[in-house]
């Protein structure tokens, strides 16, 4: 028995079942694709077709020539920069206030017992329950000349003018901060739960104090869910709409209210869609950014320090 | 100097400690002295209390009452950053964000140890657990092997006086773990310093130990060297919980001790009166055949139940007349095959007077 298959394997060499065994593998992959297909499909209609009509129609003008004007605009035109630098300036200072208030949180929830942390989870993922549109409405209600917190404040005469919060940069950066908070502390608080309490407890054994062992240890753990919080937000701003609209009070121009206005107001399909190819190109090169940033902490580039 | 610990190693006076977590008593007034120096093991299984005390020594868990003195210093209130206590976990607890090298000089920044100082004495402690030139490697390019030896090396790198450990080797495959036992061993032996080791692994502790103090139920039930816990255990739970034991139901009566009808010799003092339980190791009982006369053996008669042929060794288990089921193990030499006993087949077990061991039944 153990002879002839022996001289088997001689006689056919590594051709034994081959062609079986290659058919065999390509009628996986075919059933493999073709259980994604749908998948694909629609990948295909809602994201790359429409996304390259957009860019299709950036190149055409008013006229319907094919020209470079509408991304030429951007360098002539000093509203567009303004918009421009507007939207960064919003996005940096929503993603700052969203650190600052939103690392503590996380932190405290990652700290409590499993019991009270899921109910406090509970209350940040509260207001996504409501639309956006209601949870503005009710900032304008609260921060604007008459509203709540002005009135509070006057009447307890803390300050004797109304401060202006609403229908200017703070009110947008106020509003959009409640929104985008949770975004921020649940990947954080997904990260910060993941860290082993046994690395931490060998911070203090090895003779770190806890505020040491917190800097040197937790905070560069956390890194990487904070890094991904900020990225969500980030992107999040670029395209926000509703909240400036309503709460910058026409004074706080953002990115996506000039494409509102240049499609719906001046009908111009082809600017409008020259602003999204170029908040498009600015998102992914960030993306890529903060990519190359995370690389180089998995690669131990950080640890050197 | 890393070869310096054992002339600083301290003693560990641990008396009077309490612990509970809510209502349920998890330590209650343990009491325990380790000398300096000393590899000290507790062995317990899960729940015994023996993860908690290595805690409140660390400082992780705080204890109701009591109190540990390290060299005459008091430290149950110190925090654990103060303690200059060396641990190593059960899973490591390597910081993930640091190579190598970063991890085993952490204690040592934390004490403001020069840069070149801290290169020299990191790189001795990679020498001494033969990770030469690994320092500049992540730490998840590590093997479990590798990863236990790095978290060796930053416990004892800034030469604390006291070494704690909690089941460092229970995630690792069994051969490296045996490899390790050694190797810590000789470790301890190289550096002296007072080592305290928590394991539920009997034969890891007896491997390691100079002396183990088993636990159960928050307390300590027997604590000595390991062929005393051995050879003569105090309670059934020692006598169960180190090696294996069957135990046999003895009578004792004006001064000698009774098997139902046969007298029991033994060379240890009999108790004078009481229900108690014979330890029957399994290598301390033997086949005792017909022809031959039982000489200072005492000959409890049974029936072969089941026979393991193990290669070098055999395992028979033997039923009793009262049906208890007691395991003897032999060796096998030349003439042993032909000679095993048969399933079915009336037997005598011989154990020797000198190894008669009582405890007290439940």
């Amino acid at each position: 028995m153990s002879m002839r298959s022996a001289s088997l394997q001689d006689d056919v060499g590594a051709t034994l079942n081959a062609d079986a065994l290659r058919a065999d593998a390509r009628r996986e992959s075919f059933g493999l694709l073709a259980l994604l297909s749908p998948g694909l499909v629609l990948v295909l209609a809602v994201i790359i077709v429409p996304i390259g009509w957009l860019f299709w129609l950036s190149l055409f003008d008013e006229a319907g020539q094919m020209s470079a004007a509408n991304y030429a605009r951007f360098f002539e035109q000093a509203s567009y920069i303004k918009t421009f630098v507007t939207t960064f300036k919003v996005a940096f200072t929503v993603t700052g206030a969203c650190v600052v208030l939103g690392y503590p949180l996380a932190y405290m929830l990652s700290q409590l017992p499993r019991r009270a942390a899921s109910i406090c989870l509970i209350f940040v993922i509260l207001p996504f329950w409501t639309s956006v549109l209601v949870r503005t409405y009710a900032w304008l209600v609260i921060l604007q000349r008459k509203g709540l917190v002005n009135t509070w404040l006057m009447d307890l005469g803390v300050i004797s003018q109304p401060l202006p919060l609403a229908n200017n940069f703070a009110g947008v950066v106020i509003g959009m901060t409640h929104i985008m908070l949770p975004f921020l502390v649940l990947p954080l608080y997904a990260s910060m739960k993941s860290i082993d309490t046994d690395c931490l407890r060998a911070g203090m054994n090895l003779g770190a104090s806890p505020a040491a062992t917190f800097r040197q240890i937790f905070l560069p753990l956390s890194l990487p869910g904070l890094a991904s919080g900020v990225v969500i937000v980030f992107v999040l701003c670029l395209g926000f709409f509703v909240t400036p609209a309503l709460m910058g009070g026409g004074k706080v121009i953002m990115w996506a209210m000039r494409m509102e206005q240049t499609t719906s107001l001046y009908s111009n399909w082809g600017a409008g869609a020259a602003l999204g190819v170029v908040l498009l190109g600015v998102t992914l090169a960030l993306l890529g950014l903060f990519q190359w940033l995370l690389g180089a902490r998995a690669t131990g580039v950080w640890s050197q320090r | 100097m890393l070869l310096s610990i054992a002339r600083s190693a301290l003693p560990i006076v641990i008396g009077g400690i309490e612990k509970r977590f809510g209502s349920v008593s998890v330590l209650h007034d343990l009491g325990l002295d380790v000398a300096a120096g000393e590899f000290l093991t507790l062995l317990g299984p899960s729940g015994s209390g023996k993860t908690t005390l290595l805690m409140i020594l660390a400082g992780f868990v705080r204890a109701n009452a009591g109190s540990i003195k390290v060299g005459g210093e008091e430290i149950i209130a110190m925090p654990p950053h103060r303690r200059n206590i060396g641990m190593v976990f059960q899973n490591y607890a390597l910081f993930p964000h640091m190579n190598v090298f970063h991890n085993i000089a952490f204690p040592l920044k934390q004490r403001r140890v020069s840069a070149a100082e801290t290169a020299e004495r990191v790189g001795r402690a990679l020498d001494l657990v033969q990770l030469k030139g690994l320092g500049e490697r992540r730490v998840d390019q590590l093997s479990g092997g590798q990863r236990q030896r790095v978290a060796l090396a930053r416990a004892v790198v800034f030469e604390p006086r006291i070494v704690l450990m909690d089941e460092p080797l229970s995630a690792l495959d069994k051969s490296l773990r045996e490899h390790m036992q050694i190797e810590l061993r000789n470790l301890h032996r190289r550096l002296g310093m007072t080592t305290v080791y928590v394991t539920h692994d009997q034969r890891e502790a007896i491997t390691m130990s100079d002396r183990i103090a088993v636990m159960n139920a928050g307390r300590i039930e027997q604590i000595d060297r390991p062929e005393v816990l051995y050879a003569s255990p105090k309670t059934r739970f020692v006598a169960g919980f180190i090696g294996d034991s069957s135990f046999i139901p003895v009578e004792c009566r004006d001064g000698s001790v009774w098997y139902q009808d046969r007298k029991i010799r033994m060379t240890a003092a009999a108790p004078s009166s009481g229900s108690h339980l014979m330890v029957a190791r399994p290598e301390k009982l033997h086949l005792v055949s017909d022809g031959e006369t039982a000489g200072k053996a005492n000959v409890i008669p049974a029936t072969v139940g089941d026979v393991i042929y193990q290669g070098d060794s055999f395992t028979c288990y033997a039923i009793l007349r009262d049906g208890r089921q007691v395991a003897l193990r032999d060796y096998c030499r030349s003439d042993a095959l032909a000679k095993l006993p048969r399933p079915g087949e009336p037997v005598n077990l011989g154990i020797d007077a000198d190894d008669v061991v009582l405890v007290a039944a439940d």
